[in-house]
């Protein structure tokens, strides 16, 4: 024991967590825009398709649920580019990577709210005259939508938390910040008291924020 | 290719040993220690009900990595030295943990408020009610979401690979260091991962349909 406590060094140093921070925040948002482009396409495409269709979505999203997320970041980062002639940063592939991780989450959290929306809803559609399309992106998308806000919150903060992976290929997001101060200043128990606070205050305040959207949009009941 | 992944099975082969201990490990431990702390959540005095939502709360808010780290690097700066090995397991056991808990608190809280006064009415201790009352029918609710869970600890052991230890990830690295065949090892890694959580994944799902003739 016998450890004084110096947050001097992190103080100094505090720009390597705070743009962390911002960075984490951004590819977190950016990885949900896209997941949520790729869970609403599966999702729509999955509940009117056939059984190959099916079943092919349905391996995608096993797939990529019961691999470790740093397994899957390495294989884009690292493994990817040796079969296929593509080369991109680590930040970019790292967004691809969170990306099609969140789809995959996602595509499960839509497919069960469409399937939650209420028949009568799609028969009022119907009844007025709307065609297909115009039934899935007026009725159904919206009702859908308002029904999965709670779980979309939950896998945008789960996902913020997953971008400390990005640190594995050196990407400068917040856990990579306070890496850095760990090995440059040896200041440990302080950078890390501080970077678990930076994600507790930083968790908490999207998730205020986020409940108030959802409390805006809340499905009638 | 081929010849490639016949040298590195060996290795891989104890890799996977290794994620398997750790694996087991952190749920055993964490299911000890979490019901625990989850008993002191529902019944346990305010002081100790703030306590482990506190605990609860922080573990869960932040990403395993950092927990990780700072278990690694932090315990010996304050003159505790453990083994990269079981600092490992200590982290993600903190991890598990709370998981646990927030199984617990939500398997008992589904139990009604009458079953627990019924057991009090006919004079059972506190032991008693928790041994023959709440825990057999607490049980059918922790288990799914629990064995599912299990997948968080296989998945999340794969990041003590960073501290070091040669796990299932750590020996994948290394192959790959060796005979720069990046493709081939990591699918084969994750198909390795895959098949150990997906028959997870299917337990749980088997067993929560088979408890799902309980309703409220």
């Amino acid at each position: 024991m016998g450890y004084t406590l110096n947050f001097n060094l992190i103080w100094r140093h505090f720009d390597k967590l705070w743009g962390g921070l911002l960075l984490s925040l951004e590819l977190a948002v950016i990885s949900i825009a896209i997941g949520i482009v790729i869970g609403l396409v599966l999702a729509v495409w999955y509940v009117s398709a056939g059984r190959v269709v099916r079943s092919i979505i349905a391996a995608y999203v096993e797939f990529i649920r019961n691999v470790p997320l740093i397994l899957l970041v390495y294989l884009v980062f690292y493994g990817l580019p040796t079969v296929v002639d593509i080369a991109y940063s680590a930040p970019t592939s790292f967004v691809a990577t969170l990306s099609l991780y969140s789809g995959a989450y996602l595509v499960e959290v839509f497919r069960s709210g469409l399937e939650a929306v209420p028949r009568g809803q799609l028969d009022a559609g119907k009844a007025i005259g709307l065609t297909p399309w115009q039934r899935l992106i007026h009725v159904r998308l919206p009702t859908m939508l308002r029904i999965t806000l709670p779980a979309l919150s939950n896998t945008f903060l789960s996902l913020f938390k997953d971008t400390s992976v990005a640190s594995v290929i050196s990407v400068p997001e917040l856990t990579y910040g306070a890496q850095w101060i760990n090995f440059n200043t040896f200041r440990i128990v302080e950078v890390y008291l501080v970077t678990t606070a930076m994600y507790l205050l930083t968790g908490y305040v999207l998730l205020f924020a986020l409940r108030l959207v959802e409390r805006r949009f809340r499905a009638a009941r | 290719m081929l010849s490639q992944i016949l040298y590195a099975l060996p290795f891989l082969a104890e890799g996977f040993a290794v994620t398997l201990w750790v694996s087991l490990l952190v749920v055993v431990l964490s299911l000890v220690a979490g019901v625990v702390l989850g008993v002191g959540l529902v019944y346990g005095p305010a002081p100790a009900r703030l306590a482990v939502r506190i605990f609860s709360d922080t573990i869960r808010g932040i990403p395993i990595l950092v927990l990780i780290f700072f278990v690694y690097y932090g315990l010996p700066a304050v003159g505790l030295h453990l083994q990269s090995f079981w600092a490992a397991v200590l982290a993600l056991t903190l991890f598990k943990t709370a998981q646990v808990v927030e199984y617990l608190r939500g398997a008992v809280g589904s139990i009604p408020k009458g079953q627990s006064e019924a057991a009090m009415a006919i004079g059972l201790t506190f032991r008693q009610r928790l041994a023959y009352v709440i825990f057999p029918q607490a049980f059918r609710r922790f288990l799914p979401p629990w064995i599912n869970g299990v997948t968080d600890a296989v998945k999340g052991s794969a990041l003590v690979s960073l501290l070091g230890i040669t796990d299932l990830m750590q020996a994948i690295n290394q192959v790959i260091g060796r005979t720069y065949e990046a493709m081939p090892l990591y699918i084969l890694g994750a198909l390795v991962y895959f098949a150990v959580n997906y028959a997870l994944s299917l337990a749980s799902r088997r067993l929560e349909q088979r408890f799902s003739f309980i309703r409220e």
